[in-house]
């Protein structure tokens, strides 16, 4: 099986000081998945801007890339979204705010509403550099889901893409799930038992989706599946980050109402602190 | 640890239980009739507590060698529940607290009490000890007072000695004489080291020393006992009368703000006493097993509902007794089913003799444990810990002195959480992050379990990590990992404290890393620490992972240093750390000719904003003979650790094994091919793997891109110090 899974991509272009290392970015991403670049700027169309876009896209190296420069005025939020559906987006890049003083990472609030409501994947930078940082080691989610197995697919295309040399699959065991209350010593071996039992079920059945990916993508990429225990969506962050990921690739969210902005779970958590960069698959 | 006892061993173990039974009997005797006295409640109701409880516990509860029984803490509560209640509604509050601890047993929330910061609990604690000190103190020096508050008490201890010297009547004076002589003897008691002495507990001592003083002045000297007659202990109803005469509890204050108030208390310390006393327990039991705790729980509530139905107070399980059982061989449940059943006995032979104890004599038994509650020492431990914590436990103590036990925790949670936010300048901290599920664990490749937290820990979310080290096996290796923690507090670094004895004694480890970039206050190694803004070069006292590479250092002959060092010429001539930069090395261990170090490293990889700063631990070994220059690595690790290309895998021949396993590179295959004769090979094969790199005239090794344990660190010590001897033998 061989499959392209990204066509255009999209990334908004705002006049700040990440505005080439943003450009740079989605334009190294496009020539390594060999798609087409489409750059929205939220505003009116001025041939200044348009010269600075330009510059920038020169200076990357233009003539390996296919773009197109779109000036569409409104609220920002609206503005994307329609633009992404009009022009077939199927991956938006996205830029993260650091915080002050911090080596924190959070997503504004334009990103934020853009990411849980798009229809396209979404590819949430928290560096975006001039230069290009090597991705060496991707992390992905090994949830029990319908999705995940072409969010596996999707990690892998991507990583034989950008040749990474790592990708670690984490299937997140919920304490819930080991349904074992621990109290003495009884309890608790029953709880290992179960416990050691999740984890190979879950490992066999991320074995499962593994042999699923074709050889090409897989055979230069050492594949590791780890078990973690903690909070579904959030401790994969977490583990992300302790592992030093370059990568994180995520289901998208099944729904986002109202109740999961208050209780938070799943991707809003990640939203709130980026560990790294994230690829969202939808 | 099997489980199951066969019938066989569960019979064998009744004498040695039977017999730890009667000595633990003999303790709780006195104490029980004390601390129900200085309840102001009737003595027996404290024998009541204890005999309830040891039958209901033993049957019904969840740990293994704890002894139930009227608490000490519960004092405080129960007068203030008496005096504002009365005695028949109070064992209603009683019956009520036993079905409250019964419910909260069955939501499993015996945990409730990780929620309190322990410097708060210690404080409760402290100001319970001055209750009974304070009111005991006086009824000891045979002057009964009445004052409005437990602070009025203590204030008025000098008044009662003054006059106490200046009393002329003689009864009165012979009931001081027998409170202080008591009291001497619950101090100076475990100083002497007499066999004969040690055979019975000191407050046993003293009944029997009364009683038997009592005789001789009737039966030898034939005189009325010269201790004044209102000193005396009243009489003690026999079983039968205490069975006729079952109290009647009143439950017409049940709508009341009092009488709830009272519950909500008297089941707070009870549970609060309880769950400290089964922690510290579990850490003495022979047989080290985990006691079920909410099982426990429950039997405490359903013997509280039981004992206030007869006329007892709330059971709780009692710290003294329960030691008293282990040092006498108690193995099981067994040992607190019998000190029920013994003092059943006492009660039934000996109620009319007990009557003949001195009261002054019975409250200095109490004045002893009120003062060891208080326990001055914590004032000066908790000065080094940390002058936070002084705050804290002195704003507990006086609120809970002066108002009243709910209020005193509520102050000492305020107090905590206040201190928490002015030490870090930040509430954003502790409000963004308190739900946020901070914890992660998971095993890792070589079977250790690797927890790591986030943002902070401290009493409001300890419960979270808890949760995750209580489904560890305690046989396992486990690192808990605090460098992405901002601010970690003293409730959580004594608890983790705790965990250490118990993984340590049960076989497996617990470690932590990552405090040394948190700074302390003070050199303690309990103390709070928070993150600094900016990497600093001085650090101020020793984590318990320094002091343990210390004690490491020692038994491998050495030097342990802590300072941040910034010259590392050595480490930058390795191809590792060509695209990398070392920020400084710290927490070196240097053997006596320089040649081998261990180390904590902090480096960073890219730069601005895409710079990465990585701590790990590695081993450099400064080989005496030339090597070549190579990197040999596990297959596939290569290019993430070295941002090159090109290089070919070297595959030794005949070592078809070893060249699939490991990644070897180098500029020289010739020489390198030379180097790694047989021995090398099989060493390498043999043993567990590790990163080692070759600059020609030195090796580094690592294994992880973190700060190891100390476990860890012995291991690749062990390690590297065998591969030098290899290599210097070849």
């Amino acid at each position: 099986m061989s499959f392209k899974k990204f066509n255009t991509i999209g990334v908004g272009v705002a006049f700040s000081p990440n505005l080439q290392a943003n450009i740079f970015e989605a334009a190294r991403l496009a020539v390594f998945l060999k798609c087409d670049l489409v750059l929205i700027h939220v505003g009116q169309e001025n041939d200044n801007k348009k010269a600075i876009v330009e510059q920038h896209l020169n200076s990357f190296g233009a003539e390996k890339l296919n773009y197109r420069i779109l000036f569409l005025p409104g609220n920002p939020v609206n503005v994307i979204l329609t633009a992404i559906k009009e022009n077939t987006i199927d991956l938006m890049v996205l830029g993260a705010l650091k915080q002050e003083n911090f080596f924190k990472y959070y997503l504004g609030s334009i990103a934020r509403q853009i990411t849980r409501q798009a229809s396209c994947s979404i590819l949430l930078l928290i560096n975006p550099s001039v230069e290009r940082v090597p991705c060496n080691h991707i992390v992905v989610n090994g949830l029990k889901d319908p999705k995940t197995k072409d969010t596996i697919q999707s990690a892998f295309f991507v990583g034989y893409k950008l040749k990474a040399s790592k990708i670690t699959v984490v299937e997140e065991v919920a304490q819930e799930e080991v349904n074992v209350k621990v109290d003495d010593d009884k309890t608790l071996r029953q709880s290992t038992i179960v416990r050691e039992r999740l984890m190979m079920r879950e490992k066999k059945r991320v074995e499962k989706l593994l042999r699923e990916i074709p050889e090409v993508y897989s055979k230069d990429i050492v594949v590791k599946s780890q078990a973690i225990f903690g909070k579904r969506g959030y401790s994969i962050g977490h583990y992300a980050q302790i592992v030093r990921a370059d990568l994180l690739v995520m289901n998208a969210p099944s729904k986002t109402s109202f109740w999961d902005r208050l209780f938070p779970h799943d991707i809003e958590h990640i939203l709130g602190e980026l560990p790294t960069d994230v690829l969202i698959i939808r | 640890m099997k489980q199951k006892n066969t019938i066989g061993e569960t019979i064998a173990s009744i004498p040695r239980n039977l017999f730890s039974g009667l000595v633990v009997s003999l303790i709780a005797l006195p104490l029980s009739l004390g601390l129900a006295m200085a309840c102001d409640a009737p003595p027996i109701a404290g024998v009541i507590t204890s005999i309830v409880g040891g039958i209901v516990v033993a049957i019904c509860g969840g740990s293994f060698v704890t002894i139930s029984g009227p608490g000490k803490g519960l004092v405080g509560v129960v007068l203030v529940a008496v005096s504002t209640l009365g005695l028949n509604a109070t064992f209603a509050a009683i019956i009520s607290s036993g079905i409250l601890l019964l419910i909260l047993g069955y939501l499993r929330l015996g945990k409730l009490a990780d929620y309190f910061p322990s410097s708060a609990i210690q404080g409760v604690l402290a100001a319970i000890g001055l209750i009974i000190l304070g009111k005991q103190f006086h009824i000891m020096m045979g002057h009964k007072i009445e004052r409005d508050n437990a602070l009025e008490y203590l204030v008025a201890i000098p008044e009662t000695i003054v006059h106490v010297l200046n009393v002329q009547d003689p009864g009165l004076v012979n009931a001081s004489i027998a409170g202080v002589l008591s009291l001497l003897l619950m101090i100076f008691y475990s100083k002497i080291r007499n066999k004969y002495l040690q055979l019975v507990p000191a407050p046993m001592w003293i009944v029997i020393g009364s009683i038997g003083f009592s005789y001789y002045c009737e039966l030898i000297l034939k005189i009325p006992n010269p201790i004044s007659e209102q000193y005396m202990m009243p009489s003690i109803p026999g079983l039968t009368e205490v069975v006729n005469d079952l109290p009647s509890p009143d439950f017409g204050l049940i709508g009341r703000v009092e009488f709830w108030s009272s519950v909500v208390a008297l089941t707070l310390i009870a549970s609060i006493e309880s769950l400290l006393s089964i922690k510290a327990i579990d850490k003495l039991d022979p047989k080290k097993r985990r006691s079920n705790v909410n099982k426990d729980i429950k039997a405490l509530g359903l013997a509280t509902a039981l004992s206030g139905f007869f006329g007892g107070l709330n059971v709780v399980t009692v710290i003294a007794p329960s030691s008293v059982n282990i040092s006498n061989g108690g193995t099981n449940r067994f040992g607190n089913l019998f000190h029920a059943f013994f003092l059943t006995v006492f009660i039934l032979l000996f109620n009319t003799e007990l009557a003949r104890i001195p009261l002054s004599a019975l409250m200095a038994i109490l004045v002893y444990t009120g003062y060891k509650l208080a326990a001055p020492k914590m004032l000066k431990r908790l000065f080094l810990i940390g002058k936070e914590q002084l705050i804290i436990f002195l704003s507990t103590l006086l609120v809970t002195l002066q108002v009243g036990l709910i209020s005193g925790i509520t102050a000492g949670l305020l107090a905590t959480f206040l201190i928490h936010v002015v030490v870090n300048k930040s509430i954003v901290l502790f409000l963004k992050n308190l739900v946020k599920p901070n914890v992660l664990m998971y095993k890792e490749d070589s079977g250790n379990y690797f927890i790591s937290v986030k943002h902070f820990c401290s009493f409001l979310n300890f419960n979270k990590l808890k949760d995750k080290l209580s489904v560890i096996p305690e046989q396992k290796d486990v690192i808990i990992d605090f460098t992405m923690c901002a601010f970690v507090d003293h409730s959580v670094m004594e608890n983790l404290n705790d965990y250490q004895e118990l993984f340590h004694k049960k076989g497996g480890t617990l470690e932590v890393i990552g405090l040394e970039l948190l700074d302390a206050n003070s050199g303690h190694p309990f103390a709070l620490r928070r993150l600094l803004p900016l990497s600093n070069l001085i650090n101020s006292g020793a984590t318990k992972r320094e002091n343990d590479l210390q004690d490491l250092g020692e038994s491998f002959n050495l030097t342990f240093n802590n300072n941040k060092s910034v010259k590392n010429n050595e480490l930058e001539k390795f191809i590792f750390f060509k695209t990398k930069k070392i920020d400084y090395t710290y927490n070196r261990l240097v053997n006596s000719d320089g040649s081998v170090s261990v180390f904590d490293i902090s480096f960073s990889e890219g730069e601005f904003i895409a710079k990465e700063v990585i701590r790990s631990t590695m081993m450099y070994i400064n080989t005496s003979s030339d090597i070549p220059e190579f990197a040999l690595t596990k297959e596939g690790l290569l290019e993430r650790l070295y941002a090159l290309a090109g290089q070919k895998d070297i595959n030794i021949p005949e070592f078809d094994d070893f060249s699939d396993r490991f990644y070897l590179i180098g500029d020289n295959p010739k020489k390198i091919r030379a180097f790694f004769t047989e021995k090398i090979v099989r060493f390498f094969e043999s043993n567990p793997y590790y990163h080692v790199e070759s600059n020609g005239s030195g090796l580094l090794v690592f294994s992880k891109e973190r700060v190891a344990g100390v476990k860890e660190i012995k291991q690749m010590l062990d390690f590297g110090l065998r591969l030098q001897t290899q290599i210097s033998k070849s």
